[in-house]
């Protein structure tokens, strides 16, 4: 019960509340280059949800196992604690590249439909940072964290990544849909294309902004006891913005 | 974009007529993220310039070595190292900076500048002239920074560099200084900066 209120709040943070896009600012290539139309930013978007969660399946199997100081297979092998989480990054990187390629080699043997659909999205998400952002939050909440209690386990891993997918999907859809608005708009010469993209970007921020603070209330419905464990991804959001 | 251009010219043209942030639209992440002050924005620069500037020289050295095939996969590898040194220099010693900038130094791994200057320039040409383009375009991708990061700073705190501009009773913005007020200026700073353009191409008369 515990874990289950666990992924719920790590999926309304990845969702809505640290929405990718809008919030953290990755992704925002696609985000501005696949939105034109509304049935290929659906595409992008569920592209951009398979290939991180495969990705972080990946990085976090990598992570927890091989990589963080004192993970099982480093201590078996070596008989004491080795820390490779300097190599965190080049494996990162190496591993979202490699899945990529697999999973086009994959849907395009097996799913020769889904291939066409959205088959150009999948070599352009190679370099889209969402899917690096996503092993980094993870790599946060498994590599060097003292508290073993506290260590994510693959549940949370791909609670976040399916989830921070789902949000870019949400984000990529109604950017879309806005913007096939904006094409019978008149919009001043200067701000033409991209100018006016990012207006409406910084808009649809401020919209998600409210959904601040929906993580605690839930948390105070949801866990009646007073256990203050559990501080959900969103707890960053006041040290990123609201301090300075 | 000719390729017989003298390392001077490709270093004049990184800075303004082809700015990687408002030309090109490339390297947008750490664009918006981390310019709500002009230290974080200025400390990513440095990081962009530094890894810009190794990727940009190893991969021009190895040029001959590269098989069409793999070469994304050997720039995003040597990226990568140059990333992981800039990363532990930074925790090293700048540590407040390094906790600031978090994941987005990271990031930088995936920005589409330097994989896109990899690509266009350094895997094809001496290394001297892939310095002179990597120095042009990180001071480009600084200067865009900076007018991104002064705009939201003074507007959101009130302050540039830590130092107060703005009198004591202005009401900050605080909208500048979450992710919303980056893309709001980001769309106008762009609009600008194209409608200077036109002018200036007006008044040329082509």
């Amino acid at each position: 019960m515990d874990l289950l209120v666990t992924l719920l709040l790590i999926a309304v943070g990845a969702a809505l509340i640290n929405n990718f896009v809008l919030h953290y600012f990755v992704g925002l290539c696609p985000f501005m280059g696949v939105s034109r139309r509304l049935d290929t930013a659906t595409g992008m978007g569920f592209a951009v949800t398979f290939v991180i969660s495969v990705a972080s399946f990946l990085s976090w199997t990598l992570t927890y196992f091989v990589l963080r100081p004192g993970a099982p297979l480093t201590t078996w092998l070596l008989h004491r604690e080795v820390d490779l989480s300097i190599l965190n990054y080049i494996v990162y990187i190496f591993v979202i590249a490699s899945s990529v390629q697999f999973v086009e080699m994959y849907v395009r043997r097996f799913f020769p439909n889904l291939h066409r659909s959205f088959g150009v999205y999948l070599p352009l998400i190679t370099t889209n940072c969402a899917i690096l952002f996503a092993c980094l939050e993870i790599m946060k909440h498994v590599s060097g964290v003292e508290d073993p209690a506290r260590v994510w386990g693959l549940p949370q891993a791909l609670t976040l990544a399916f989830f921070a997918g789902i949000g870019f999907t949400i984000a990529i859809v109604i950017m879309a849909g806005i913007r096939e608005q904006l094409d019978v708009a008149d919009v001043p010469r200067a701000l033409q294309g991209a100018g006016i993209a990012f207006v409406v970007a910084g808009i649809l921020a401020m919209a998600f902004t409210g959904f601040t603070g929906v993580d605690r209330g839930l948390e105070k419905i949801l866990k009646p006891a007073p256990s203050r464990h559990a501080a959900s991804p969103s707890a960053r959001i006041h040290s990123r913005g609201g301090e300075q | 974009m000719t390729d017989d251009a003298t390392p001077l010219e490709r270093f004049l043209r990184g800075i303004i007529p082809e700015n990687p942030v408002y030309r090109q639209l490339l390297g947008l992440c750490p664009t918006l993220a981390v310019t709500n002050n002009m230290k974080a924005a200025m400390t990513m620069s440095g990081a962009v310039l530094f890894v810009l500037l190794g990727a940009n020289l190893v991969v021009s050295l190895i040029r001959g070595l590269l098989k069409p095939h793999l070469r994304i996969l050997v720039f995003t590898l040597t990226i990568a190292t140059f990333v992981t040194i800039a990363d532990r220099f930074l925790a090293a010693f700048m540590y407040p900076m390094s906790k600031e900038l978090g994941p987005y130094v990271p990031l930088i791994i995936v920005n589409c500048i330097i994989i896109c200057r990899c690509e266009v320039c350094a895997s094809r040409q001496s290394p001297a002239v892939a310095i002179a383009d990597a120095s042009g375009q990180s001071l480009g991708f600084a200067l865009a920074l900076a007018s991104i990061a002064t705009v939201r700073e003074i507007l959101g705190s009130g302050t540039w560099w830590g130092i107060r501009i703005l009198p004591a009773g202005w009401d900050n913005w605080v909208i500048m200084v979450l992710p919303a007020g980056a893309f709001l200026t980001m769309g106008l700073l762009l609009g600008i900066a194209n409608w200077l353009g036109t002018i200036r191409s007006e008044t040329k008369g082509y």
